[in-house]
């Protein structure tokens, strides 16, 4: 295993190297997301004031002007379309995850995992599209639900992979405990598997979550955007609504330097909103470790 | 039993949904808590969409008619380009469309033939294009032609010290520097109306190249958007590009002069972009004036038209009189009062020509064949 | 503990046949559905871009539309799709390449190298790199990190060149800081997050005494990490890399941004290029004409048969390598 021809000596200068090669490639990956994130809170910070986060948008002469203008809609918006797009994502991604570890041998598998990877290399924008197709027309009308679909396509493939590969780092060995005491399959599966790789599939569901949290395009021709709340809360899901990105987008795109701001303090929001999310699933996942 | 990681998951979100969905319904309420539950109930959400560019303006014009109408009115105006707007108000998914590029005979032919009632294209707004540019040590104000532009576009004049550059600057001290040829990469009407200058002055251009909203450029880096554009022309010595005059004048870039067709070097500005379309316009307004025969007018700039139909019952995203009328007023609205807002936000008001056409093709907008538009026109005491 | 409880329970209790054996049908259906409704969405994907599509297909053939290089919605109304597939080709190929390396050495990093909680901390950031929207990322793109790159980098290789090397300046092309190059490291930077999550998970389920074994024989850490982690964590590597693969191919917003969008060949390696999704985010919105947005659908449907085509391969490659799971062989 070991090559004799190296001496020890070698061997522990190629470990040091070894070492610092891995913390330098760390650093390098890390220090322009630290930029970037500095670039964001710095051009943003302006424009995070109270009435940011109470107040509805309204046109850009509000905030020329200095009249109150917020993204409170957005937010929640986002929270809704968002959660929408977890709760279709999680049941579909988890079950084709489990699909394709717990039956390594079903015929479906290897097309499955290749159909799979294809569609998560589809642009976002013929996710939205796809969404467009499936629930705007026959709806009849642009929704927040329409838009959790859309975020819901860019997760899922995410999170059927990542599943797979979670569960699958399971020892086969602990399966098969489970079935010599003469637990059923399903079981074995939800009562061991499942839970002995969820920090696994947790984070599964993070990654995919944070990809879908920043998409604008496929919301574009789905949630659609609103520059107000919608008339009853129930428009949230069936009716036009604003979400972050795709405000952030539309801000970024304007002319005015205060909307400019606004658009990165939607960025800031956006980035905290996710860290929340993050936090709240660690400590979930924490706090149940056996 | 084990199952509950899951089970918690989903019932933290489904809590989530319900505590999320709840706290906005508050929301909504104290929103409205100075309203009566009547006027609540009675608000009326139209629904528009389309280009970009006119997309500041008609939020606030939103906005404003919010507070005119008391809370009463509400329209939501999403920006989802020229292209998106045309394909959205021939899906009938929006109330009213808005684009930079009016609509083709063909589209036309075809809505007429659907819902037995034209598609009219009321001109809103007017867009401007500057060429803005990076010369070390020149502010804006460099003049050009329509010869040197398409020719630097053409990768005929490739460095700011070319003669015919210097012929038009006199006074400036040009730099020999390479120029970098910026446009837009992404579908625009900016583009729409730039190429269409170029076609219009140079018959080369069109018949190689053309106008749209994208072309096959000759040469040049494309920047995405607005702030792609600027962006590289900001960061690169020696780079033109072209933006709206309202982006360029808030981001402070340098943009240059035009000579127009009739020999005189226009100053960008909102009255001389107005001035362009004091022009003869046709009835339906379905014209471009680049290249503008006005004397005053700044060549390189176009309408942003709204869309409409002429029977508004046969679009299906509108559901009944109320929404139809609602409309009608809003647009009647935009193109008097509303104006007001042009300047502030950085956009050119209407010309009287172009109000005066809009008038004539509101006149004809029915539903069911009741003309709300006569109505609400002599309403307003406008004939 | 709690879970031994559990099982000698249900040992106790006589199992009844239904719960066993109809228990385990409808579970398999269940996720059998659920595993379905992926393919489903990825052909009702395939059928909406063909529908779209199929109007430019019919216009300039198959073959012709994929071969074709000239892209002019202006006068021909010409639609080729070949400059685009080479943009995203080589792109995603370079991109996860440079992504590659560094991503697996930050997961060992989380996994084994740092101390715990600055172990965490990485790794959330790692995972933020992913939640930060491409448009941010395109728009500090293009006001620091191109011309940053310009002065300090491509300019320098430029005049280096110019001086030495002048035949080779098409090659190299125009060094404004919008190009391919620049384009494909922001990519592989917003790639790394899917690659290093589930290499970080793969390697925290590598059983202990694949290690111990390793150090039983005196092997250094980086040789524990080389010779028994590693090798593994493989399935979880590959899985990540093939994810990271799938977004390198469908990243949109933030190459639009960078890219440059020179629609024509010749490409350089510092000039500007385009890719199928940033061709398709740049015309999509403003496409009037019919042809003209069929053509980007069939793009779009050009797109998904040769990821299609790629994840096959990589089906392929991974059969050939009998790589499974993250079981060792």
């Amino acid at each position: 295993m070991i090559k004799p021809k190296k001496t020890l000596k070698q061997r522990n200068i190629k470990d040091r190297f070894m070492v610092s090669l891995l913390v330098l490639s760390t650093v390098v990956v890390l220090v322009p997301l630290l930029i970037i994130i500095a670039y964001v809170i710095i051009n943003g910070v302006s424009a995070l004031n109270w009435e940011f986060f109470t107040e509805e948008l309204g046109s850009p002469s509000r905030a020329m002007q200095g009249r109150p203008t917020g993204l409170i809609h957005t937010m929640i918006g986002t929270a809704v379309v968002d959660f929408l797009a977890l709760i279709i994502s999680i049941p579909v991604g988890l079950g084709a995850g489990i699909m394709l570890s717990e039956y390594p041998d079903h015929k479906l598998n290897p097309y499955l995992r290749i159909i799979n990877d294809t569609l998560n290399g589809m642009p976002a924008i013929l996710k939205g599209l796809l969404a467009f197709a499936l629930i705007v027309k026959p709806m009849g009308t642009f929704s927040g639900l329409s838009g959790g679909f859309a975020l819901a396509f860019v997760m899922i493939p995410i999170i059927a992979r990542s599943t797979e590969s979670a569960l699958m780092s399971i020892p086969w060995t602990i399966r098969e405990a489970g079935l010599a005491i003469g637990l059923p399959r399903w079981r074995v599966v939800m009562s061991t598997i499942v839970p002995a790789a969820k920090t696994g599939l947790v984070t599964g569901f993070l990654i995919a979550f944070a990809r879908a949290a920043g998409e604008a395009a496929p919301l574009m021709f789905t949630s659609f955007g609103n520059n107000y709340f919608p008339r009853h809360w129930t428009g949230m899901i069936f009716g036009p609504v604003d979400t972050l990105p795709q405000r952030l987008y539309s801000l970024a795109i304007s002319p005015y330097k205060e909307w400019h701001a606004m658009g990165w303090a939607a960025g800031i929001v956006l980035l905290f909103f996710v860290i929340a999310i993050f936090f709240t699933a660690r400590l979930l996942t924490r706090k149940k470790v056996y | 039993m084990k199952i509950n990681f899951i089970k918690t998951f989903s019932l933290i979100l489904v809590t989530g949904m319900i505590l999320l969905t709840a706290g906005c319904g508050e929301g909504r309420e104290k929103d409205d808590s100075d309203d009566t539950k009547k006027e609540r109930k009675s608000r009326v959400d139209l629904l528009g969409a389309g280009a970009s560019f006119p997309a500041p303006l008609i939020t606030a014009m939103a906005d404003e008619y919010r507070d005119v109408t008391r809370n009463r009115v509400v329209v939501n105006y999403q920006s989802i380009g020229s292209g998106g707007g045309i394909r959205q108000f021939v899906e009938q998914t929006i109330m009213f469309g808005m684009t930079e590029a009016f609509l083709s005979d063909e589209i036309m032919a075809d809505i007429e033939s659907q819902t037995g009632g034209r598609a009219f294209n009321m001109p809103i707004t007017l867009a401007d294009v500057v060429a803005t540019y990076n010369v070390p040590g020149v502010d804006k104000g460099i003049v050009f032609d329509a010869d040197v532009l398409v020719d630097i576009y053409m990768e005929r004049i490739t460095n700011w010290n070319d003669p015919k550059i210097e012929k038009l600057n006199p006074d400036k001290d040009l730099p020999s520097l390479p120029i970098t040829v910026v446009h837009r990469s992404d579908g625009s009407g900016t583009t729409n109306i730039w190429t269409s200058y170029f076609s219009r002055v140079s018959d080369e251009w069109k018949a190689k190249i053309g106008y749209g909203t994208s072309v096959n450029w000759p040469t040049g880096v494309g920047g995405n958007g607005n702030e792609g554009v600027a962006g590289a022309v900001m960061n690169t010595p020696g780079a033109i590009g072209y933006n709206s005059l309202t982006y360029a004048l808030l981001n402070d870039m340098s943009f240059g002069y035009v000579k127009n067709s009739s020999g005189n070097i226009i100053e960008p500005s909102y009255a001389a972009t107005t001035e362009a379309a004091n022009i003869d316009l046709p009835e339906d307004t379905r014209v471009l004036f680049t290249n503008t025969p006005a004397e005053k007018g700044y060549p390189i700039a176009g309408f942003a038209w709204m869309l409409v139909y002429e029977n508004l019952e046969q679009n299906n995203a509108i559901n009944n009189r109320t929404e139809a009328k609602e409309l009608v007023e809003f647009l009647i609205w935009s193109i008097t009062d509303g104006q007001e807002l042009s300047e502030e936000l950085g956009f050119a008001r209407l010309p009287e020509a172009a109000v005066e056409r809009n008038y004539e093709m509101i006149k004809q907008v029915k539903w069911r064949g009741e003309e709300i538009g006569k109505e609400l026109l002599k309403k307003k005491n406008i004939s | 503990m709690h879970q031994a409880q559990t099982n000698t329970d249900i040992i106790k209790k006589p199992l009844p046949i239904i719960y066993r054996w109809l228990g385990d049908k409808i579970f398999l259906t269940v996720v059998f559905i659920l595993g379905l409704s992926i393919i489903f969405l990825a052909f009702s994907m395939a059928w909406v871009l063909y529908s779209e599509g199929r109007l430019a297909i019919n216009e300039f053939g198959v073959i012709g539309f994929l071969k074709g290089s000239v892209w002019d919605p202006g006068v021909r109304m010409v639609f080729g799709a070949l400059p685009f597939i080479f943009g995203t080709f080589i792109t995603s190929v370079v991109a996860l390449a440079i992504a590659f390396l560094p991503a697996i050495a930050i997961a060992v990093v989380i996994a084994e190298y740092a101390p715990k909680w600055i172990g965490n901390i990485i790794e959330n950031f790692v995972h933020l790199i992913a939640a930060i929207p491409s448009v941010v990322v395109g728009i500090w793109g293009i006001f620091v990190f191109a011309p940053w790159m310009r002065e300090t980098v491509y300019m320098p290789i430029f005049t280096f060149t110019a001086n030495n090397y002048p035949s080779l300046l098409p090659v190299l092309g125009n060094p404004m800081g919008y190009g391919m190059t620049t384009a494909t490291i922001i990519l592989a930077l917003m790639i790394i997050p899917f690659t290093t999550a589930l290499t970080r998970d793969a390697i925290s389920q590598v059983p202990k005494e694949q290690r111990e074994a390793a150090w039983a024989l005196g092997a250094t850490k980086w040789e524990v990490i080389r010779m028994a982690v590693l090798p593994y964590a493989r399935g979880g590597i590959l899985a990540g890399a093939m994810l990271s693969f799938g977004r390198a191919i469908g990243e949109t917003m933030a190459v639009a941004m960078l890219i440059g969008n020179k629609n024509t060949f010749p490409f350089s390696i510092l000039g500007p290029a385009a890719t199928m999704p940033s061709v398709i985010i740049n015309e999509f919105r403003e496409a009037v004409g019919n042809l003209h947005l069929s053509s980007l659908m069939a793009i779009g449907l050009a797109l998904f048969v040769i990821s299609l085509i790629v994840n096959l391969i990589a089906a392929y490659i991974t059969r050939k390598l009998s790589i499974t799971g993250g079981q060792v062989v």
